[in-house]
């Protein structure tokens, strides 16, 4: 049997998907649900004087209205930080209380306050809007870069600050810079993102009044990670009293990952209420109150010499985390950001300082690379900037800084274990065609259009696990996956995995991996995740996991389920298990060739006796049933690599930028399913892009999200995009028996520099902030051609 | 949304009674509907007239395109008439909103809207078009009156709208990048008996720019309006566009059309 690692197997979820019987969170109706409506505070910062329900109350088809204060009488515990981190000063992190419902204050326009339960959701909203609240508004804190110099907005957390963080020996880097020919400085502002995922957040619950137990269907990358918040910091109910289902999930990029509001007040109150409650976000709550992603302020410095030599690097950054602290939210900007800003290179000395501070806006958490974009970013903008004053080309002054020799050890915290940068760069050098640019850029001049080239070269530390390492940073829990592998005694295999896909592609990919293991036909294999009532555990879907982690569990338990197939097959063949071999699906005996299928030990391990035709007694000590599990922990990330290369075409005369060629060459370590890898490449250029050429979320001064519709957030679309020009190169990971990497992030990782050292390039080196949008772009050329007019 | 009255008016006499200023008539709903969804707009009766024949159709006769006012943009857009007589007209459908809206918005939806980031009416002033309504005929300078606002009394149902065919034309727009409305339209005609420039997007309402027109009339080439100042006052600002750009947008994009002429 031919190994299905490497093909492109066309999706098991296609099918369902593509003839809409996708089952979402909103597909789930329950006999006799209510409707929940979420009050929430229109203003960024207020104290709440009273909230008067009593009009509502009377209102046609309402169940119950509940407030804070139901929350706090039946002690609800809020949401929480995942991470502890320290202060440079060695003092623990500052985190607000983060009630589900707020009872004295409210922090960002969208926090909710009250619910409506209703009969149907026309009466919710009715009634939601006679519900009466009295607020006494304050000085909203939206700006960022004042966030530290205006009014505490949480009691006791003086200058908004959560923490200042250091990583990385600030004395040798100042040695260092002291050595150098020239210093580089670069001031960036890393735009903040709405993640957007297509299906807007929902939850379905059902408390089962006899058994007691709450079932709670939700839009989460991690159902059992939310099960576990839920009881042990909500105190909602115990764990075994507490079910949560992610069925389909329609993209999370990172805003699914928490827990939210609406799932502890709705499980609580279905509790409560003893009935069915149905809530499904509206768009304008997705914008309002999903977690955001990025928003950093950065001042950077890259030491140099004059022949391109880079001696060290300061990195100091103002990390915005919103109104609380959530799951990812602290350590995004500090141990997925700090120790990859100093890129994929050779850095003799280096630091990280990130000041992280609390506004009044929506929560900031990981979306889609999760600080590595805004690493990356960082440093490949500075690293181009430093070629263009030295005068070098921007991709000699990369490859004089590569590590040629792995396991390398990156400057500040990570040991890299494979990797070949050199040989990335050269292909997608050669399949951008960089040394024909010349001719391209003269032939849009002669348009009267400015061309411009970018490159990035990028490392990303992802498959984010190894619980020592990540429990030593400060995570509260330890980020192993687990995995069940069971055989039915007719033969077919049904998979349980931790992770969660909502558009990973995990059905096809690991049963991909299953099928090589087993030597089972991969129409034999389901993989079932995505409830806490079927699989034994998990950590669930982020950080490129889901392979390197997930998948690597399921190659756990299927070799466990071959080793215990082995001693099976011997008894029944009559030999001993040193004298099997397990391939293509068949215990073997080497000497006679006498076998037995797996199916034929799988029907043996429940058939364990001698009755007429079959004789399948056990082994002794071995147990009937053919099922195995296994929880993988990883030795260390995955460190998938890359350099991409794009090209621009900007008309002056509007300022609009057309994303002409983009060429991406990654590594990804062993490619499962070059389809699906394609296809989470592509995803993460887009919104890579959005980033660069679209997207930005922006509050007024009053804290009003300006961007909280379609009309006015920029989405990047499909003819907005080239055709993605897609290369790999492969250095195994040496960590996990795949030798695989993650790839989910890496298009968004490299993307958006990418774009913007293109545009940049276009401009004559003109700096521009992200995104480039038409008018910013346009007022560069203008300011361009005034100086070019005026050197002439 | 609220509860309201949901008539279907089988002719335009019936709609018209059915009218107070308290409804709205409904055609392709593509603003309507969202306006009263998201709470911005409530009406006691809704009369939908979809239904009604004499409203839908194109007409090309000599010197005049006559469109029904509940016609769709994909049928104006898809029109081999109007592809032949006016290819900016056909050019400006297509490019509305996307394959949904262009399959239920309506020219008379559109215009009666009066959006100031909408297409068709910077095609009305450019193609000196006439709105039949039922009651009276209404020059396009004087139909547009202000944002979201036009001479039409509530009890009044446009009937057909009347381009003339010019000799050359082009509509160019800059859409804004989220919502693809036209954060400039500048919608270039000569005919016989001069030139147009009608531009969208730029202020609280579409525009006829004399002096662009003006300059053109001299010369009908897109270095003739080099000199033209356009201030920048009075033009829309939002997080897209200030009005500095948007003032030099209408200069370009005057010119693109110009040469795309």
């Amino acid at each position: 049997m031919a190994s299905l690692v490497g093909s492109r197997v066309e999706r098991k979820e296609d099918k369902r998907f593509l003839t809409g019987k996708g089952r979402y969170t909103s597909d789930i109706n329950i006999a006799n649900q209510t409707y929940a409506i979420f009050i929430r505070s229109p203003h960024a910062r207020a104290k709440i004087k009273k909230i008067d329900t009593s009009k509502a109350l009377k209102s046609s088809g309402v169940v119950d209205i509940l407030t804070g204060e139901h929350i706090a009488q039946d002690k609800i515990g809020g949401l929480i930080a995942g991470w502890a981190i320290r202060s440079e000063d060695g003092s623990e992190m500052k985190c607000p209380a983060n009630p589900p419902l707020a009872k004295d204050s409210v922090n960002f326009v969208g926090d909710p306050i009250a619910v409506v339960f209703a009969e149907t959701l026309d009466e919710a909203r009715a009634a939601a809007e006679l519900v009466k609240v009295d607020y006494k508004v304050l000085k909203a804190v939206s700006n960022l870069g004042e966030a530290m110099n205006s009014e505490a907005i949480h009691d006791g957390i003086d200058k908004n600050l959560c923490y200042d963080w250091l990583l990385g020996d600030r004395q040798k880097t100042n040695e260092a810079f002291d050595k150098a020919d020239k210093i580089i400085k670069l001031d960036i502002v890393n735009n903040r993102l709405i993640p957007n995922a297509m299906e807007p957040r929902a939850c379905v619950i059902d408390y089962n009044t006899a058994s007691e137990e709450i079932t709670c269907y939700t839009t989460s990358q991690n159902p059992h990670l939310s099960r576990l918040i839920m009881s042990a910091f909500g105190g909602v109910a115990p764990e075994n009293k507490l079910r949560v289902v992610a069925p389909d999930v329609g993209g999370g990029f990172g805003s699914k990952i928490n827990l939210y509001n609406e799932e502890i007040v709705c499980s609580w109150a279905s509790k409560k209420i003893e009935r069915p409650i149905k809530w499904v976000a509206e768009r304008t709550e997705s914008f309002l109150t999903d977690t955001h992603g990025r928003d950093h302020i950065t001042h950077a410095e890259l030491a140099v010499t004059n022949d391109g030599k880079f001696l060290g690097f300061k990195n100091e950054t103002i990390a915005n985390l919103g109104a609380y602290a959530r799951v990812f939210g602290t350590v995004t900007p500090t141990y997925l950001f700090g120790p990859c800003a100093t890129g994929v290179y050779i850095m003799p000395a280096a630091y990280s300082n990130v000041k992280a501070v609390y506004t009044n806006t929506a929560p900031v958490d990981a979306y889609r690379g999760a600080g590595r974009p805004e690493a990356t970013y960082t440093i490949e903008r500075i690293v181009d900037k430093a070629a263009m004053e030295l005068g070098m080309d921007p991709i000699e002054i990369r490859m004089k800084n590569f590590p040629t020799e792995f396991p390398f050890k990156q400057t500040l915290v990570h040991q890299i274990d494979s990797g070949d940068y050199v040989a990335g760069l050269n292909k997608a050098k050669e399949m951008a065609d960089y040394d024909g640019f010349a001719v391209r850029k003269k032939e849009s001049e002669s348009k009267g259009k400015l061309r411009g080239i970018g490159v990035t070269s990028y490392f990303e530390a992802c498959g984010i696990a190894p619980s020592p390492v990540v429990m030593m940073l400060g995570c509260g829990v330890g980020l192993w996956e687990s995995a069940e592998v069971r055989f039915n005694p007719t033969g077919q295999v049904t998979v349980y995995t931790g992770s969660h896909s909502h558009g990973q592609s995990h059905q096809t990919t690991f049963a991909q991996i299953a099928a090589d293991e087993l030597g089972v036909p991969i129409e034999n294999i389901d993989v079932v995740h995505g409830d806490t009532d079927k699989g034994t555990f998990g950590m669930g879907t982020y950080g490129s996991r889901s392979l390197t982690v997930g998948g690597i569990a399921i190659v756990n338990a299927c070799k466990k389920i071959v080793n215990k197939g082995k001693r099976i097959a011997a008894k029944m063949l009559e030999a001993s298990p040193d004298e099997i071999d397990f391939k293509n699906g068949e215990f073997v005996v080497a000497k006679s060739n006498k076998k037995k299928t797996i199916g034929e030990v799988a029907f043996a391990s429940y058939l364990p006796g001698v009755r007429d035709e079959v004789k399948s007694p056990l082994p002794e000590g071995d147990e009937p049933g053919l099922i195995e599990s296994s929880f993988f922990d990883p030795a260390n990330f995955s460190f998938p690599a890359g350099s991409h290369i794009c090209e621009v075409e900007i008309d002056p005369e509007t300022g609009h930028v057309k994303l002409d060629k983009y060429t991406a060459v990654d590594d990804f370590g062993t490619i499962v399913n070059p389809l699906i890898v394609e296809g989470q490449v592509h995803g993460g250029l887009a919104q890579g892009i959005g980033q660069a050429l679209y997207e930005n979320a922006q509050y007024d001064d009053s804290g009003q999200l300006i961007t909280a519709s379609y009309m006015d957030y920029t989405m990047p679309r499909a003819d907005d995009l080239p055709d993605f020009n897609l290369g790999f190169t492969c250095t195994k990971a040496t960590t996990n028996p795949l030798g695989v990497k993650g790839c989910g992030e890496a298009g968004t990782i490299a993307a958006t520099p990418t774009v913007m050292n293109a545009v940049i390039n276009a401009l004559g080196g003109k700096e521009i902030s992200l995104p480039a949008t038409a008018e910013k772009v346009w007022k560069a050329c203008k300011e361009m051609k005034k100086s070019n007019a005026k050197a002439a | 949304m609220k509860t309201f009255n949901y008539h279907s008016a089988k002719d335009v006499k019936e709609a018209s009674k059915l009218a107070s200023s308290n409804s709205a008539f409904l055609a392709g709903g593509m603003t309507t509907i969202p306006s009263m969804k998201l709470g911005l707009a409530s009406y006691k009766d809704i009369i939908d007239i979809k239904r009604i024949k004499k409203l839908t159709g194109i007409k090309v006769s000599g010197k005049t395109v006559t469109i029904g006012a509940t016609t769709k943009h994909s049928e104006v857009a898809s029109s081999k008439d109007v592809k032949k007589a006016i290819p900016s007209l056909a050019a400006l459908a297509e490019g509305i909103g996307d394959p949904q809206v262009r399959n239920r918005g309506t020219i008379g939806g559109s215009i009666a809207n009066n959006d100031p980031a909408a297409d068709y009416p910077s095609a009305c002033i450019a193609l000196n078009a006439t709105i039949h309504t039922n009651n009276r005929s209404i020059d396009a300078e004087k139909f547009f009156r202000g944002m979201f606002e036009t001479c039409l009394k509530s009890t009044e149902v446009i009937e057909t709208i009347e381009f003339s065919i010019p000799e050359k034309s082009s509509y160019q727009k800059l859409p804004n990048p989220a919502s693809r409305y036209a954060i400039i339209g500048v919608y270039v005609a000569k005919h016989k008996t001069g030139i147009n420039v009608g531009v969208t997007g730029a202020k609280s309402c579409v525009y006829n720019d004399k002096d662009l027109a003006g300059a053109l009339t001299k010369n009908f080439s897109s270095s003739a309006i080099d000199s033209v100042k356009i201030s920048s006052s009075g033009m829309n600002s939002d997080i897209h566009a200030s009005s500095d750009y948007r003032a030099n947008m209408v200069k370009a994009f005057t010119k693109k059309a110009v040469d795309a002429c």
